[in-house]
């Protein structure tokens, strides 16, 4: 089987390039034969990428420890789901996965355009054609998961602990997920630019892909948190490690477009600033790859380095080179159809959140890599971790948050001052009243304090929205409020699944607030022994240790040690086990150092975080880390409603948005209604 | 069956009974006394010391999420040592920051006393001097200059477009008031609402 998906991964070299060429001069040309030969091309790419994907996995599951990679990432005893989830655990799994999911994404997009985008297909499969070719060639020539070993082991390594997680299983997918859809958007945007059709075309082609995309980073970053969470042992899920931050910037930069995208749609402006931000999203997703696989800066997520990183840089500048001089030679083509009326409007809300998002980039990225400039200017390391990353971004990211409920607020164009009373008045003392209780209640950390009134302010806002236009649908059709408000919704989904990922975001605002409040004690414990913890709401827990029990399963031998846990005196659930693993191979040697297993209560308002360290001079005598963390469970739940939202953004159905971007015509209103119209916003919200 | 018989189990059940109820009202306890060995304790991770009351002093604690674990896991002292148990360098710096209180130094002294041993590296953040300052302030300034420039337009156009009188409305189409739609503008708009509400 590795011989065929040898023999894959070079057929889909050539086809590679193979589409990249024909694709371009199908384009330029306007030949149907080769711009056939491009689409079929893409179609092919997927087939063949995956009868390479489809010969790993065989290798994987039947064990096939003659094949280095098997022999790398597996052991006889390591459980199926594992087995799978190492064909992207490793750097050369992990790249050809890279190409299979952006191959099928390719043909998707040829497969699902529109025809009257068929001008721009030619080009999106050169572009798509040529990233999954630098991928291919990664693979092949510098870490290739089919290499056979000159002997067969009768066991192979196993997969590192940390990755045997469920967590694991889908966070990387999901990552890879979102960063890898950033390509398709971005081939779009690269062949508006080298058709010189730079209308409102690509943008309308996109709309979806880059929600799409956004939405799958946006879990994906969620599960990596939530992975790091139950699988590090640290008892937090945000550490500003590099790779994170590397999966953090596409994000940022694809937010600030899918604002900024608005403005364009509804006003013709900003149009060199969207293509800048999707292609420093697409080459940020790179970058991201980049410092994943090079290991040019250290991270604790980076299990695989090796000499890739070069490939990448080098297909880094040739991109950065290709998009700044396309963007220059296309920049008259690119120019606004319309100004900014007044600071007063939502164009300039939207200026400065994405202001603010690019701004929180540029300083998560400059603290990235200051590492390395101040080797290169210095020559002294610094590090650069979480109290850096905190005290600069936490306001950048509170200004954001209070943008968030603002955006909404003001009207298009230009907002008089009765139109900003009227929007604000109820939001701002909202916020007041949730201020004064947090002082009331002795609340006295100012970044959390700012959070949850911030966050009282949007909330506020985005309520304000729904009742205001439920409001206006019942009054003027006379439906029910229910009615009113599913209408309201299902015909306006991209505006209102907007505000509802808003709410999302608000909760994660929350829940990140709750960490100030985390309170952490460690213990030594002989069995019956207790400690006192108190929760920052008040309550008293003990803990109590059970005793330590030791046992075999599956592929690990199990040091379990539990602690009872009463609260405030009373029992609170069942004893929580932490565990220390010791995974072994099928003959029961030990493979990686012990690895250790938290334990965690999940509520809504705190969770109890149990480590169990290790045991003291070879007893029972156990040595416990206990974290009380509040607010943690909202973190997940602000991905479900961000999803929710993203959901109904993107369900299909006959919005107005929708209808009125088929018809250039009808958007040219939005252009030329006069500055004082937006300000009786119900009579808009109505007609939606 | 004889009732002497039956005299005999009933007196089995009390004595029974009698030494059940005690023990099922009894709420477990256990000797905290000692601890028992681990059947495999090489399999349960490094052996650990007893905790200390320096393991949980909050100053320790604050000077510890200062420093950087040496291992090269970018964590902080503090995270390192209570999460990464098989880590052995967390622990020895720990213990160097114990040594260092005990000698009455102050968070302050510590920290050089570090970053002297390590270089700056060892802080989890760069100090604030010289060119680190770049690292704190350039995202603030960039931040700063670029949002000005655009308040500095956006007012400057907000003042050019701000709603003239009347009379000169003609000569800026960007400031036509609502009344002004011309009568096939306004018939094509009343249409396209009528539809969109259909």
């Amino acid at each position: 089987m590795t011989i065929l998906g040898q023999l894959a991964l070079w057929l889909a070299l050539l086809l590679g390039a193979w589409g990249t060429v024909v694709g371009i001069l199908g384009g330029r040309r306007g030949d149907p034969a080769l711009i056939a030969s491009a689409r079929r091309t893409t179609y092919v790419l997927a087939g063949v990428i995956s009868v390479a994907a489809i010969s790993l996995v065989t290798a994987l599951l039947k064990s096939d420890f003659n094949v280095a990679y098997v022999a790398s990432y597996t052991s006889r005893n390591l459980p199926i789901a594992y087995k799978l989830s190492a064909f992207y655990g490793g750097q050369a799994g992990s790249l050809l996965f890279w190409a299979l999911v952006l191959s099928l994404f390719a043909a998707a997009a040829q497969w699902l355009t529109p025809r009257r985008y068929s001008y721009l297909m030619p080009y999106v499969a050169a572009v798509t054609s040529f990233v999954i070719l630098f991928f291919v060639m990664v693979t092949v020539f510098a870490a290739n998961p089919f290499e056979r070993l000159p002997f067969t082991p009768v066991d192979g390594r196993g997969l590192n602990p940390q990755l045997q997680n469920p967590g694991m299983v889908i966070h990387p997918p999901m990552l890879y997920l979102g960063y890898i859809s950033i390509t398709i958007p971005f081939a779009f945007a690269v062949a508006a630019l080298l058709s010189k059709r730079l209308d409102m075309g690509w943008l309308h082609a996109i709309r979806k892909w880059t929600l799409i995309s956004w939405l799958f980073l946006s879990v994906g970053i969620t599960l990596g948190m939530w992975w790091a969470y139950v699988e590090l042992g640290w008892g937090g899920y945000w550490a500003w490690d590099p790779v994170e931050n590397a999966s953090f910037l596409p994000w940022l930069t694809m937010t600030a477009f899918l604002h900024s995208v608005m403005i364009q749609e509804k006003r013709g402006m900003l149009k060199r600033w969207n293509m800048t931000l999707i292609s420093l999203s697409f080459l940020l997703s790179i970058f991201g790859t980049f410092i994943t696989r090079s290991g040019v800066i250290s991270s604790v997520h980076s299990f695989t380095q090796s000499s890739v990183g070069y490939f990448f840089l080098a297909f880094l500048g040739l991109s950065i080179v290709g998009v700044v001089v396309l963007i220059w030679t296309r920049a008259s083509l690119l120019k606004t159809e319309a100004h900014l009326d007044s600071a007063l409007s939502r164009e300039a809300s939207f200026f400065f959140n994405n202001l603010l998002l690019v701004g929180m980039a540029f300083s998560v990225l400059w603290g990235t890599l200051f590492p390395i400039i101040s080797e290169v200017v210095r020559g002294t390391q610094v590090t650069v971790g979480p109290p850096f990353f905190n005290q600069v971004n936490i306001p950048i990211g509170l200004g954001l948050l209070a943008l968030t409920g603002i955006g909404p607020l003001i009207a298009w164009r230009r907002a008089s001052p009765r139109n900003l009373r009227r929007q604000f008045a109820a939001p701002l003392v909202l916020a007041a009243l949730v201020a004064l209780a947090l002082i009331a209640l002795g609340l006295r950390d100012f970044y959390a304090g700012m959070a949850f009134t911030i966050g009282a302010f949007v909330v506020g806002a985005i309520v304000q929205e729904f009742i205001r236009g439920t409001g206006a649908r019942h009054r003027l059709h006379g439906e029910n409020p229910a009615l009113a408000f599913v209408r309201l919704v299902g015909r306006n989904r991209r505006r209102y699944g907007g505000y509802i990922v808003h709410i999302g975001i608000v909760i994660y605002f929350v829940a990140f607030a709750g960490q100030a409040f985390k309170t952490e004690i460690e213990a030594s414990l002989k069995p019956g022994e207790s400690v006192d913890l108190r929760s920052p709401y008040g309550h008293t827990y003990t803990f109590t240790h059970l005793g330590v029990s030791q046992y075999e399963a599956l592929n690990r031998f199990v040091s379990a040690a539990s602690l009872e846990i009463t609260r405030d005196g009373k029992p609170f659930g069942r004893p929580l086990t932490s565990e220390k693993r010791q995974h072994v191979d099928s003959f029961g040697r030990p493979t990686f150092e012990p690895s250790t297993e938290a334990a965690i209560r999940y509520t809504l308002r705190e969770d109890i975080y149990v480590v169990y360290a290790g045991s003291v001079e070879g007893t029972e005598e156990a040595v416990y880390r206990i974290t009380i963390n509040p607010l943690v469970t909202w973190v997940w739940i602000g991905c479900m409603v961000l999803v929710f939202g993203g959901a109904v953004t993107l369900w299909p159905g006959g919005t107005v948005g929708a209808r009125g971007l088929r018809r250039p015509t009808e958007s040219g209103y939005q252009a030329r209604l006069p500055a004082e119209m937006p300000i009786e916003r119900e009579g808009a919200e109505v007609l939606s | 069956m004889s009732s002497a018989a039956v005299m005999d189990r009933r007196a089995l059940l009390r004595g029974g009974m009698a030494a059940i109820v005690p023990v099922l009202a009894q709420r477990p306890t256990q000797d905290t006394g000692s601890a028992a060995p681990l059947r495999q304790p090489e399999l349960a991770g490094r052996p650990r010391d007893r905790i200390t009351d320096y393991e949980n002093d909050p100053f320790i604690i604050g000077v510890e999420r200062r420093l950087r674990c040496t291992c090269g896991c970018n964590l902080d002292v503090h995270t390192c040592r209570t999460t990464d148990f098989t880590c052995t360098y967390a622990p020895q710096l720990h213990r160097e920051v114990v040594a260092l209180v005990e000698q009455n130094k102050s968070a302050e002294e510590i920290l050089a006393a570090f970053v002297a041993e390590y270089g700056e590296t060892i802080l989890m953040a760069p100090p604030k001097e010289g060119f680190n300052w770049a690292a704190y302030l350039l995202p603030g300034i960039v931040i700063g200059i670029v949002g000005s420039v655009i308040a500095w337009v956006l007012i400057r156009r907000s003042r050019m477009a701000a709603p003239a009188p009347a009379a000169s409305n003609k000569e800026s189409p960007g400031a036509l008031s609502f009344t002004e739609l011309s009568e096939d503008d306004a018939t094509r708009l009343q249409a396209e609402l009528q539809r969109l509400e259909q």
